[in-house]
């Protein structure tokens, strides 16, 4: 072990972190505005509308992300309607392929566990919020939402943590990102071991601060949080 | 139908190298998930500390910088220990292994917490039961608790086993000819990405899909003897 060479990596591997970090943030919300649409569709209970996203989550779910961002960072270059199109100048950098293919990823995850927490908010207490004479739009920022929230929100953590992870495929599209620098680092020093588990170590403590980050907003949705007396119940 | 242009027997071996690396890791992975759930529940401190710390580390880094590390760490582990006896030349190590142990470490990680899951599910009164009609331990371990782990487990195996198998693709980085690397090869040959990718991700799809067909009826087969009595209940 050269803990030397650790310790010198650090800053260079913090720089790919950054990149990485940029990543999940853009293509998590994103993803999230996506997965809204999806979910919309996917409980529209028109068949029309529920076949093409359920098609949609099935196939981004059921291949390789590494498929997927091969298919949009080589694949659509096969086309010349593309390469010629005003997209082109954005589809030929990899940052933005990878975007692209991480934001439809993520998508078809989150909107699997957004359908699941809608469904599972109690059909009473829609039939109540009808009875009370609520608008539909009412209905769902007032009722659904916010207990979907709650019930969504631990399987939504694991997504962004997972989408942590997978962000390592950046480097594949010969991105810098967390894994990419690990990558370089590791061939220009011929020291794999050193370098490759500093970058886990990183990874490691991104996702237990993430985690941390996201229990922390779990228990502000909470709701003995508002039961409480003088708390954010008022507002 | 999507022309192949004469590649489909190379993807075709592909396919089946993915296969089997995924039921590599799947095996290896399930007793070492099996292992590490028995350590994490045990009275031993250590046992607990190592199962926990092993499974945090794997399930929080990305796979693609384990499969990464277990090549590249091997290369170099190798290779220095040849110099040091005089050898001079450079040694490759089988990508095989490296992915292998890389997702069956992964797969283990995973499985862990549905089969520590699958242990506390088991009735208490079931072993105590055991035990007084005087069951040695292992016999009750092998005839009573894991039947009925492999039950409870089965619908959390079964979607480790659909990830693992999407994690094959990213040996294809360190150059073991599985589904993604034979599709590479057809890429540069045809200059048509966009095509032989579709076609890789339709056979990851169809793989997908036999696998959850698979556990389904497995599914179906460890809760035969409870059809009955959710139909009478």
């Amino acid at each position: 072990m050269n803990v030397q060479v650790m310790i010198e990596a650090i800053p260079a591997l913090l720089g790919g972190a950054v990149l990485t970090l940029q990543l999940v943030a853009v293509a998590s919300f994103i993803g999230f505005l996506l997965a809204l649409g999806v979910t919309a569709m996917r409980l529209s209970g028109r068949i029309w509308l529920v076949a093409p996203s359920y098609a949609y989550v099935f196939f981004l779910r059921g291949t390789p992300l590494l498929v997927q961002i091969y298919l949009v960072y080589y694949g659509l270059s096969q086309f010349p309607e593309i390469r010629n199109s005003v997209l082109w100048p954005f589809l030929r950098e990899p940052w933005w392929c990878a975007l692209v293919a991480f934001s439809l990823n993520t998508s078809a995850y989150v909107s699997e566990v957004m359908r699941g927490a809608i469904t599972a908010v109690p059909v009473g207490q829609i039939e109540a919020a009808k009875a009370v004479g609520m608008s539909s739009l009412k209905r769902f920022t007032k009722v659904i939402a916010p207990q979907a929230m709650q019930i969504g929100l631990p399987a939504y953590s694991n997504e962004i943590i997972l989408m942590v992870k997978a962000s390592s495929l950046a480097s594949t599209v010969t991105l810098l990102d967390l894994t990419g620098v690990a990558r370089s680092l590791a061939s220009e020093t011929y020291l794999p071991v050193e370098v490759l588990g500093m970058a886990g170590i990183i990874y490691l403590i991104l996702n237990f601060t993430l985690t941390r980050i996201l229990r922390g907003l779990e228990w502000f949705v909470s709701p003995r949080q508002k039961s409480g007396p003088g708390t954010l119940a008022k507002a | 139908m999507i022309d192949l242009q004469g590649f489909g027997g190379l993807l075709a071996e592909g396919t089946w190298m993915t296969i089997r690396v995924t039921m590599i890791a799947a095996t290896a992975g399930v007793c070492i998930g099996i292992g590490v759930a028995l350590m994490k529940l045990s009275s031993s401190r250590l046992a607990r500390l190592l199962a926990e710390t092993y499974t945090t580390v794997l399930r929080g880094v990305p796979i693609l910088l384990v499969i990464l590390l277990f090549y590249f760490g091997a290369i170099a582990a190798v290779n220095s220990a040849a110099r040091a006896f005089g050898y001079m030349e450079f040694i490759d190590v089988s990508a095989f292994a490296a992915g292998c142990l890389a997702l069956s470490l992964a797969f283990g990680a995973y499985s862990a917490e549905v089969f520590r899951g699958a242990f506390q599910s088991i009735p208490r009164g079931q072993i105590e039961a055991a035990r007084a009609i005087g069951l040695p331990s292992t016999k009750t371990f092998f005839k009573i608790t894991l039947p009925q782990v492999w039950r409870l487990a089965l619908p959390g195996l079964g979607n480790i086993f659909l990830v693992i198998m999407k994690e094959t693709a990213l040996i294809s980085v360190v150059g073991l000819d599985e589904l993604m690397r034979k599709t590479q090869f057809a890429v540069d040959f045809t200059k048509k990405p966009f095509t032989f990718f579709l076609v890789a991700a339709l056979i990851y799809l169809g793989l997908t899909v036999i696998t959850m067909g698979v556990a389904a009826w497995l599914e179906g087969r460890a809760n035969r003897g409870f059809v009955a009595q959710r139909r009478g209940g």
